[in-house]
């Protein structure tokens, strides 16, 4: 098929404004699948994405589309990832596009998420046309949106499409807007290729599974290529593009196509997304601008409940990563958990996706200590570490100084919220930067923040402090030097590692506070008196006390109670197996995951 | 099997009201059920005594709910028919559970007649308020008249029930009741701690422990108990139970040292050859005839197990001997760790017996549950 008959493009929507909905939508009326075929949300096959009404692994569909004009062309839609924890993969989904549909929620108008997704795509010269959805609703308001789109964005919308993808109505306005305003892909099929990978996904008869855009050349079955990045080597096996949730392999792609290759890949750490595929025979002179490695930026331990499980934990841990590029993992061993594995996450978002996965799919049962980000630790011998692991802080006697990541927040806000939100990232040590009113009731707050602030219950205090009508986005701006301490957790005078984490000096006091007295909630009651302390460098600053249990007794006991009481006593006994010994105190499991959600009320 | 005698247990699963404290399985229905259910309980005594040992029964005891609500003649009944069916010892300890306000001079009679010789009597407390509080029915008066009553009538082994940590109850009105009960002399007092059991209104009333005498308290008033039972003559032979000499009652000992008992009716347990029975707990379907039981064959590791956990209720906990005697292989083999482990807590007291120390009766359960097998 000519270039001039494909469409490549994304959808980019905050959160909930019914991105896969319309993509669903553009599906079924393009054809290639029967009504029949459709589940209800296609781009989003995997359970736990659906549970969350979100989108994780970014993917790629080809529909075929009957145009007005009465000529057929090739869609290519490719969904981008809708949480800041993947910006980078967005990133690379856009580049992957030549323009970007804008959903916006006709009763909710423009999100923080929306903007960042929009600046994205702007800044990948993507061309970028509004839709309204959602005119179905009662509280809809396309006029105001369509008017604050063109304020706030400063992209003309009065003939954006007012749609319902949700019943259908107006869609094709759409699927006509797409011929008409998405560019079709310019490249040249005779020259070196030039692919730009945007996702990848293991299959286990295939080998990973990339997808790409090609930019430039072409790329058939056994040309020998090559990833610029990683510099690895292949033979490609097969080629072909994307049905709604299966593969069609095809003779070739060239350039302007969207499509997958297999080349027998065993690792996806050799095809990351971002990088360029070229040919090994004919290479192009220069890799596709925009890859970056991506790094980890929240770390925590995680552990097996049970410690026999471990080899287990490796191997779900190994099987995730096959798919996971961004999941990090090494071994690490702590002295109140025993074995486990150090990981790293895009952002706490992925933490969770990832110990759901690891419990779900793989049937464990884990212990996590609590998110950390990367601190950068100067030592006076002039050495720097990144330290993921607050457990490995050197001597405070060593250490000249320390720095921690900060990230450029943009909350957006209805008025009567802004005194409570920037009283929140206050509290959070952030750094004002600005307010701008986006429209006579909302405002744009931009705030610098330490990440370390925002990894652990932010996105809970906002929605909680906005009754949910704050959106809130974020992009690493880098490190800055900053007072932190390790706060140590001891029980019944022993350091618990796990437990140990690094906080900002003049928080100490409060969040040890809230340590301890979280704690001793959940520790049992032992024979003997328990004290709880938090520690900074040695010295407590606080303390509370388990009290020694005084009665333990089953007052009465006739026979018809024997079994029972059997029970009880076999509970009692089973709940004691489960929890970790330090020292002589049994701490459960569930006490190690309740300090990581120190929650205001 | 060393046993020469074994047990009976009827249960009577009928109250006029529910205690707001209590989580054994009782109904408030009217007549005709409590019929129905005697006339399913001679049907079942038939069909279990046939699978039963023939072993002489040396106790039976009539629990419930509140045996002494039903018409005596029930109760009549049902001994006459265990006494077709099973052989008696002459001796046999026969008890029945009585309300304080259930009582009068016909009832008792009958009850003496049917053979019963042993009553044992809820009274919980002297003080009126607490009984309001524990939503009992009677008054400490009533008590006193029953207690009267079944003396005159010639009932010479008498079991009185009270209770300690009581909502709003202090340290005073607990001696008080102490006191008062002594005066009256029975041969036995179970003295129980207030447990607040799941599934109870207590439970939803106190599961926070507002209202109730704090854990302190609650010790303090359990240590008074053994101390001023003591100097009235009254042994503790048991975490809860006291009696005077030659006075215990012999048909829980018997659980506690597994002695094989046969149980009757709703919710009853019974061991016959080392395999535990239990009877669910539902009324509808006994009354249509489903007798189906749960039946769990206890292996070598339970009967250990057993043999530990419930001796150790005894104030002069287990045997070596006996044990060795019983498994074919001495206690400290089996239980080495444990025995060592809890001695050196201070929980249990090791020598020719083991038995659990001052504090180890407090914290039964942390001590039980460390010989259950894993």
């Amino acid at each position: 098929m000519n270039q001039d008959h494909i469409r490549n493009f994304c959808i980019i929507a905050h959160i909930d404004h019914g991105k896969s909905t319309l993509a669903d939508r553009i599906i079924e009326m393009t054809g290639l699948l029967t009504s029949r075929e459709m589940q209800e949300q296609i781009l989003d096959n995997m359970d736990l994405e659906r549970e969350r009404g979100i989108t994780i692994k970014s993917q790629a569909v080809r529909t075929v589309y009957k145009a007005d004009d009465g000529e057929e062309y090739i869609f290519n839609l490719i969904d981008t990832p809708g949480h800041v924890d993947f910006n980078y993969e967005v990133s690379r989904s856009l580049a992957a596009c030549d323009g970007a549909i804008l959903v916006v929620d006709a009763a909710q108008g423009i999100e923080a998420q929306t903007l960042a997704n929009v600046y994205l795509a702007l800044d990948h010269d993507l061309d970028v046309f509004p839709v309204i959805n959602k005119i179905d609703l009662p509280s809809a308001d396309p006029e105001r949106v369509v008017n604050e789109i063109e304020d706030v964005i400063g992209i003309e919308a009065q003939d954006a499409p007012r749609i319902s993808a949700k019943t259908g109505e107006n869609v094709h306005q759409v699927l006509e807007a797409i011929v008409n305003k998405v560019p079709a892909p310019k490249g040249d099929p005779a020259a070196p290729l030039q692919a730009l990978i945007f996702d990848s996904l293991y299959d286990s008869y295939k080998g990973v599974i990339v997808f790409v855009r090609i930019k430039n050349g072409t790329v058939k079955k056994g040309m020998p290529i090559k990833f610029m990045a990683t510099g690895a080597t292949f033979e490609v096996v097969e080629v072909g593009y994307f049905g709604a949730g299966q593969f069609f392999p095809c003779d070739e792609l060239s350039a302007g196509m969207v499509g997958y290759i297999t080349a027998s890949i065993k690792n996806v750490r050799d095809t990351r997304v971002g990088d360029t595929v070229t040919g090994v025979e004919n290479p192009c002179e220069a890799p596709l601008p925009g890859y970056k490695k991506v790094q980890p930026m929240v770390f925590c331990g995680v552990y097996p409940a049970d410690g026999a499980k471990y080899p287990d934990l490796r191997d779900a841990l190994e099987k995730l990563q096959l798919n996971d590029a961004s999941l990090f993992y090494e071994p690490e061993t702590s002295v109140a958990l025993g074995f486990g594995f150090r990981c790293g996450f895009l952002g706490l978002l992925h933490l969770e996706i990832i110990q759901e996965r690891l419990e779900r799919e793989y049937n464990l049962d884990l212990v996590t200590t609590a998110p950390s980000v990367v601190y950068r630790v100067h030592k006076t011998n002039g050495e720097m570490i990144e330290l993921t692991n607050p457990t490995n802080l050197p001597d405070p006697s060593e250490i000249e100084f320390m720095e921690e990541p900060m990230v450029s927040a943009e909350i957006m806000v209805t008025k009567d919220f802004v005194g409570s939100i920037m009283e929140l990232c206050q509290e959070r040590r952030g750094r004002y930067v600005s307010m701008e009113y986006i429209e006579a009731n909302r405002a744009l707050l931009k705030y610098e923040l330490p990440l370390n602030e925002i990894i652990y219950d932010f996105f809970d205090a906002l929605k909680s402090r906005s009754r949910g009508y704050a959106s809130f986005d974020y992009e690493l701006k880098g490190y800055e030097r900053s007072d932190m301490v390790k706060l140590d957790i001891l029980i019944n005078r022993e350091e618990v590692d796990a437990l140990s984490f690094i906080v900002f000096k003049d928080s100490a006091y409060e969040r040890g506070r809230k340590m301890c007295e979280k704690l001793k909630d959940e520790i049992p009651r032992h024979l003997f008196e328990i004290p709880i302390q938090a520690a900074v460098g040695g010295k407590v600053i606080a303390r509370e006390t388990v009290k020694a249990m005084r009665k333990d007794v089953l007052a009465k006991c006739y026979g018809g109670d024997i079994s029972r009481k059997k029970k009880l006593l076999e509970k009692q006994k089973e709940g004691k197996k489960r929890m970790r010994q330090i020292g002589n105190v049994e701490i459960p499991q569930k006490a190690f995951m309740s300090v990581l959600k120190l929650d205001e009320e | 099997m060393k046993n020469k005698t074994q047990e009976i247990y009827v249960h009577i699963p009928f109250c006029a009201r529910k205690c707001d404290y209590c989580d054994f399985v009782s109904f408030v229905t009217d007549d005709d059920t409590k019929k129905a259910y005697f006339s399913m309980l001679e049907k079942q005594i038939d069909i279990k005594a046939e699978s039963a040992g023939s072993l002489p029964v040396d106790s039976v005891f009539f629990g419930g709910g509140t045996p002494s609500l039903v018409d005596a003649g029930y109760i009549a009944d049902v001994m006459e028919h265990l006494r077709r069916r099973f052989l008696f010892t002459e001796d046999a300890e026969i008890t029945i559970e009585m309300n304080p306000n259930s009582a009068h001079k016909g009832k008792l009679s009958v009850y003496r007649s049917a053979g019963i010789n042993r009553l044992s009597i809820g009274l919980q407390s002297t003080v009126d308020e607490e009984l309001k509080r524990l939503s009992r029915l009677h008054s400490y008066e009533e008590f006193l008249r029953s207690y009267d009553l079944a003396r005159t009538v010639g009932f010479s082994n008498i079991n009185i029930d009270i209770m300690s940590a009581l909502p709003g109850q202090s340290r005073d009105s607990y001696m008080g009741t102490l006191e008062k009960v002594c005066e009256l002399a029975p041969e036995h007092i179970s003295a129980y701690s207030l447990i607040i059991e799941e599934g109870t209104p207590f439970y939803e009333r106190y599961k926070d422990g507002n209202g109730l005498p704090g854990e302190d308290l609650d010790r303090e008033m359990y240590h008074d108990t053994k101390r001023f039972l003591l100097t009235k003559g009254y042994e503790r032979y048991e975490i809860s139970n006291y009696s005077k000499p030659g006075f215990e009652c012999r048909h829980n000992v018997g659980y506690w040292t597994r002695k094989p008992y046969i149980g009757f009716g709703i919710a009853a347990a019974s061991l016959i050859d080392e395999v535990r029975y239990s009877m669910h707990g539902d009324l509808k379907r006994f009354l249509s005839g489903d007798f189906t039981e749960e039946i769990e064959p206890l292996e070598m590791k339970d009967r250990m197990a057993e043999f530990m956990f419930l001796g150790l209720r005894l104030i002069k906990g287990v045997s070596k001997k006996e044990f060795f005697d019983e498994f074919g292989v001495s206690m400290e083999k089996v239980y080495k760790e444990q025995i060592l482990r809890l001695s050196e807590e201070g929980l249990l007291a090791d020598g020719e017996r083991i038995f659990l120390t001052e504090k180890g009766l407090d914290l039964a359960n942390v001590c039980m549950a460390e010989f259950l097998p894993d």
